[in-house]
């Protein structure tokens, strides 16, 4: 009553004032609540209705109001690119080998897992969940003194059959980075490691078996979404094996990439029982790099002195040369770049909005 | 009176005391003051390049200063040996690639850790996995059989597909069956993942599948609510022998068509899906058709 003729905040009576607020904001509740009520029932006689209301009412989320900007590589995946740009796109990337490769499908990826210098537990039991994780990991310590960058590894190991480098940095005595390489061309990715969750700091967690898991890659929409995505397919065999029953998850919600492992067990048509098994981490993208990572050779002697006239000499005994390559016992010798080549690197200065996202 | 040995870095005094200078291109001085030229300060100094060979400068060294004590030639001596040797590490760290350093971001990572939370409870996981396991399903991801299905569930979904949505009430009884097995089914998981045998035994019978689903799909087009119910019944059976392994078998229909597998323990549930068929009373219908 009084709520109509003036405003409760005007009565001056702190009792009175606090009685017709709440007498006004119980009216109210019970009016909304019969309007709910009326509309279930409404509903209930009539499905299309509700069908109806949802699809009006879609609220609007980082998600469906998200920017989409072409000059940095995100651009919008449903105007912009057709199926067969999309596709060329697919075929021509740094990850087509892996797809159109005449290998065992059954043989999983070889993948070095490996820390920064000077690691502490946290890393090394981190590394140790991810070797369970991917079926062709293995982990090697990281060895001590000079001439072990990053880079070096790198092509060491692309001579060696592996597909994958993945180094595990630490600070402060925690994992709080990963750097995946893909060998021996690259691209290599660097992502910000957060929120791990070891497999027994999970409650409740099933225990994961040797088999191949199936993989569920959400959300990754963007050219560069699109490549950090294949990457992340890269890392596992091609074939996955269904009797384990087993789900790996990259979901990337805004930028976010959500680690999740899980078994599922089909329940009926539409329902599925999860478990999770774990672990689960969630990765950042900071940048983007071309090629494996650069070692600055400082110390490099020059190159020598060549005259016109002797590179000219060499031009034409090309048939020469090319025996002693081929007897020679390792002509692929993968040598790190000397200097990096971003593809895309994370700044502050990017995210001018909040509905910009990069993957 | 006080000759030192002196080097430059851009001219910056790392000690104002002993008026050491620091030099980036690495040449070493020797400075040497007299009482003769007190009088003009500016050339108080007399400053005398050395070699940059050590020995030769130890050499010089002593030339240049051959009337002065013995224990000054010898500071001036530690003192070219001393920045010869800093001169050599700090070329060789140079030449080596060093860790880069970067500042911890207080407030990036606070900004960051609010929105990956917030990204989160947005992305509904599980809900997602789920669905998306289940289009696979329905889509024929798995293929023609699947190794992780659930029989029934596997014969719920080809009914499905061939009735093109007819047989929702069934379904939804199916449903409601499997939520009451539900716990025990999870029981069972936690306990030992035996499902992995139960498995491949499927693949291994293949024939005996197919013959269980020419039944039940005989079964299902004429009378569609029964197998379901004696299916599911079977089911029921199924879980408690296998997941109560220590209880003492509850009375069954048909005991005597399994009397060898009785005796297994332990969660070898293959044995009730071999069974399955037999373990299913055949029908009137069924029995026309044989």
């Amino acid at each position: 009553m009084a709520t109509s003729r003036f405003e409760a905040s005007q009565i001056k009576n702190k009792i009175k004032r606090e009685e017709v607020v709440r007498k006004a904001k119980k009216a109210k509740n019970q009016q909304k609540l019969q309007r709910r009520l009326e509309q279930a029932k409404l509903e209930a006689n009539d499905p299309s209705l509700k069908k109806k209301r949802l699809a009006e009412n879609v609220p609007r989320t980082l998600d469906n109001t998200r920017d989409f900007d072409p000059s940095i590589l995100t651009a919008d995946p449903s105007i912009s690119q057709t199926q067969d740009e999309l596709d060329a796109d697919l075929a021509n990337d740094p990850f087509a080998s892996y797809f159109t490769s005449v290998d065992d499908p059954s043989i999983p990826p070889k993948i070095l897992i490996t820390t920064s210098p000077k690691s502490s537990k946290a890393t090394y039991d981190f590394c140790d969940e991810l070797v369970g994780v991917f079926p062709g990991a293995e982990f090697i310590r990281r060895k001590k003194g000079k001439g072990f960058e990053m880079g070096r590894i790198a092509g060491w190991a692309a001579d060696r059959g592996y597909k994958h480098l993945c180094v595990i940095n630490e600070d402060m005595k925690k994992p709080n980075a990963v750097t995946l390489v893909y060998l021996p061309n690259g691209p290599s990715a660097y992502f910000k490691l957060t929120s791990i969750e070891l497999t027994k700091q999970i409650f409740g967690h099933a225990r994961a078996t040797a088999h191949y898991p199936e993989l569920v890659l959400n959300g990754f929409v963007t050219r560069l979404g699109h490549a950090v995505g294949r990457m992340f397919q890269t890392t596992f065999p091609q074939l996955p094996e269904f009797q384990g029953r087993q789900v790996v998850t990259f979901h990337n919600q805004r930028d976010f990439i959500f680690f999740r492992r899980h078994r599922y067990a089909f329940r009926s048509t539409e329902k599925v029982a999860l478990q999770e098994i774990g672990p689960r981490f969630t990765l950042k993208l900071r940048w983007l790099k071309k090629g494996i990572p650069a070692v600055y050779r400082f110390g490099e002697d020059p190159r020598p002195l060549v005259f016109d006239d002797q590179l000219n000499d060499e031009g034409k005994d090309d048939s020469n040369t090319t025996e002693p390559l081929s007897e020679h016992e390792k002509p692929t010798k993968t040598i790190p770049p000397k200097q990096d080549e971003f593809v895309w690197a994370w700044k502050p200065d990017l995210e001018t909005t909040r509905k910009t996202f990069f993957l | 009176m006080r000759p030192s040995a002196r080097k430059k870095v851009d001219s910056i005094p790392i000690s104002a005391q002993q008026n050491a200078y620091f030099v980036s291109t690495g040449v070493l001085y020797l400075y040497v003051k007299t009482i003769e030229r007190a009088h003009s300060p500016a050339h108080m100094w007399e400053r005398i390049k050395l070699s940059n060979s050590y020995a030769k400068a130890l050499e010089q060294i002593d030339g240049e200063l051959i009337h002065w004590p013995n224990f000054t030639i010898h500071k001036c001596k530690q003192r070219v040996t001393k920045i010869t040797q800093y001169l050599i590490k700090m070329r060789r760290l140079k030449l080596r690639q060093q860790p880069k350093l970067i500042g911890v971001k207080k407030k990036l990572d606070r900004r960051e850790a609010v929105r990956e939370r917030k990204a989160l409870s947005a992305a509904h996981l599980e809900r997602l996995i789920e669905k998306e396991l289940i289009e696979r399903l329905k889509s024929k991801a798995y293929g023609d059989a699947p190794l992780n299905v659930n029989e029934t569930v596997w014969q719920a979904v080809l009914d499905r597909e061939r009735n093109g949505g007819d047989n929702v009430d069934a379904e939804a009884e199916l449903d409601m069956l499997d939520d009451e097995t539900d716990e025990e089914l999870e029981e069972e998981m936690e306990d030992e993942w035996g499902d992995r045998e139960f498995v491949s035994d499927i693949s291994g019978d293949e024939d005996d599948d197919l013959s269980d689903l020419e039944d039940a799909i005989d079964e299902d087009s004429e009378e569609s609510g029964s197998d379901e119910e004696s299916g599911a019944e079977d089911d029921d059976e199924l879980l408690e022998k296998s997941s109560l392994g220590k209880r003492k078998a509850p009375p069954k229909k048909t005991p005597k068509l399994r009397p060898e597998k009785k005796t297994k323990k332990g969660p070898r549930v293959e044995v009730e899906y071999e069974n399955e068929t037999e373990s299913i009373p055949l029908s009137k219908s069924a029995l026309a058709n044989w």
